[in-house]
């Protein structure tokens, strides 16, 4: 039986079109994501990645083609966004930002508490709730964003390269937190990287893209158990083929994308 | 060099070095605070000494300490403080008939593209009118009584409030835009949740040259057409030359502007705790 796919994209394109140039930031793009799957878009900066993003998380509107986020729930949001750490907004308390989307839904008081306080604990950040952003460290800002995200309970989860501002240290750590608040939902993620060991380390499959246009060029996927660390990762000698060839992947398609 | 004698006073112990550099840096604080602190008593004592000499004319600049005693006769007698709570009265008043609609109208500028391009190019037009020089039309229209002094303060207030409150919510970083977008956010709640507390570090900083401008616009005010009020009892006092009481006068603006300003700085740190 085929099973219904949880992200289904088609052909979907995107122009930029300013002062009568036009960019094609995404050609063609035909993509299915199955319930539960995490996935990881990886590729050279400038590749489209954020734009595929922005599409599905209704902030950009596609050129043309269409791209479907089925509903499993009544009431449930279609996606939530874990933005990068400067999307915490300021001037809301840790608490009241990740109660942001269920405020926004004016669900029942009480339920916005029990599940703010829920992933509040998940995140350990029960006794910073009172604090503003600008009171706490660059990861723990992070975690705001992870748990606003899980808290909003959405039919799939983006992320656009969460960690890339925090140091190593923290990354690590972060990624492993995330994999364990993942691990308890399940939910759908399309997660955006340009690092490959981050790519390995996270999902079930990575789509390769390459750079004007922007176009996914291969799949892979990662033959790797779970519960992951970083550890399993470097340590496999089957993943550090994989990466080999990832990484040789990507080279050639930035150098093709240079000579253009 | 001063840090290589220390070095060499301290040759191994870092910790010594770093103290004597960090005594050295407080002393050098300590020092800026008592020249804070001492420069207008330093004025005061200057000007005491020029006129009780009179090496200035003491008719034009009589000595501080005469003006305090004036000070303390007005205040027994109680003139004072009828000027004083007539000219806060219309400060107030003024104010806030300048400041809240021009909140309301900024924010709808900031938020609505077609109510900032309509609303823009008045507000730009208007701006540069002194209040001042429409006051003998304000005097026809709403009389010499309290309310036409606060109608000329609203209208110099108005123009710095709505073009900083406009101003600060198109600054708002657009990921919050998308955040919020992103997580549903409706007009209301992104009126209040997004918008309002959005805006208001650069709103603010509008209400303050505003209230600056409010004890400018109240003295010229009160001169023109008032029979109370700080800016009459300055200018009576002058053309009747009690410079005494002129200068008593003066003192009390000075006084006025130190006390707005602490309040809108508490006001300040009440309604944006966020701020770093
Ligand atoms: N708002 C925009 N206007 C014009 N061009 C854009 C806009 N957003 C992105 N682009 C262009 O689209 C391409 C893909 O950008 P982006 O999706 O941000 O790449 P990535 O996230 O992979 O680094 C780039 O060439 C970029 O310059
Ligand atoms: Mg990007």
């Amino acid at each position: 039986m085929d099973q219904e796919s949880k992200i289904t994209i088609h052909n979907l394109t995107k122009v930029f079109f300013k002062k009568r140039t036009a960019v094609t930031a995404l050609k063609n793009i035909n993509l299915e994501i199955q319930d539960g799957e995490f996935v990881c878009l990886l590729g050279p900066s400038g590749c489209g990645k954020t734009t595929l993003l922005r599409i599905l998380a209704g902030l950009d509107k596609e050129s043309t083609g269409s791209f479907h986020i089925s509903r499993a729930k009544k009431n449930r949001p279609l996606q939530s966004m874990i933005f990068q750490e400067k999307g915490v907004i300021p001037w809301l308390t840790v608490e009241d930002n990740v109660a942001f989307g269920l405020n926004m839904r004016h669900l029942p008081k009480k339920e916005v508490k029990e599940r703010t306080d829920y992933y509040l604990n998940k995140v350990g950040l029960e006794s910073f709730r009172k604090l503003y952003p600008s009171e706490i460290s660059g990861g723990m800002k992070q975690r705001v964003s992870i748990a606003r995200a899980f808290a909003n309970d959405p039919e799939i989860l983006l992320m656009d390269e969460p960690f890339a501002a925090l140091d190593e240290q923290n990354k690590f750590i972060l990624q492993e937190e995330l994999l364990n608040i993942w691990s308890e939902t399940k939910k759908t993620v399309l997660f955006i990287t340009h690092s490959i060991d981050e790519a390995l380390l996270m999902s079930d499959r990575i789509l390769l893209m390459s750079s004007q246009p922007g176009q996914i060029i291969r799949e892979k996927y990662v033959d790797l158990g779970r519960p992951r660390n970083m550890e399993m990762v470097r340590s496999n000698p089957k993943m550090a083929e994989q990466f080999v060839d990832i990484w040789q992947h990507l080279q050639t398609a930035v150098q093709a994308s240079r000579q253009n | 060099m001063d840090t290589a004698r220390i070095t060499k006073s301290h040759p191994e112990n870092p910790i010594a070095v770093e103290e004597h550099l960090w005594k050295k840096r407080k002393r050098r604080e300590g020092l800026k605070h008592t020249l804070t602190v001492f420069s207008p008593i330093f004025l005061l004592v200057l000007w005491e000494f020029l006129s009780r000499t009179q090496l200035i004319d003491p008719r034009f600049f009589p000595p501080p300490t005469e003006i305090i005693g004036t000070f303390a006769q007005m205040v027994m007698t109680g003139d004072l403080f009828t000027h004083l709570e007539i000219s806060f009265y219309r400060i107030i008043g003024g104010f806030l008939l300048g400041v809240i609609p021009a909140i309301l109208l900024g924010l709808l500028m900031g938020m609505y593209t077609p109510v900032k391009y309509f609303f823009s190019p008045i507000i730009m037009a208007l701006m540069p009118i002194p209040t001042l020089a429409l006051m003998p039309i304000i005097l026809i229209i709403f009389g010499i009584g309290d309310f036409g002094k606060m109608v000329t303060i609203a209208g110099s207030v108005f123009f710095p409030v709505v073009i900083n409150t406009a101003a600060g919510v198109a600054n708002i970083d657009q990921i919050y835009l998308d955040v919020a977008k992103n997580y549903g956010a409706k007009s209301k709640d992104f009126f209040w949740k997004i918008a309002l507390p959005g805006s208001l570090p650069v709103m603010l900083e509008g209400i303050q040259m505003g209230q600056a401008i409010a004890l400018l616009t109240i003295v010229a005010a009160e001169m023109m057409g008032a029979h109370s009020g700080i800016g009459y009892l300055i200018w009576t006092s002058y053309k009747a030359f009690l410079l005494k009481d002129m200068y008593v006068g003066l003192v009390l603006i000075s006084f006025f502007g130190y006390f707005f300003s602490i309040l809108l700085r508490m006001l300040q740190k009440k309604l944006i705790p966020w701020r770093k």
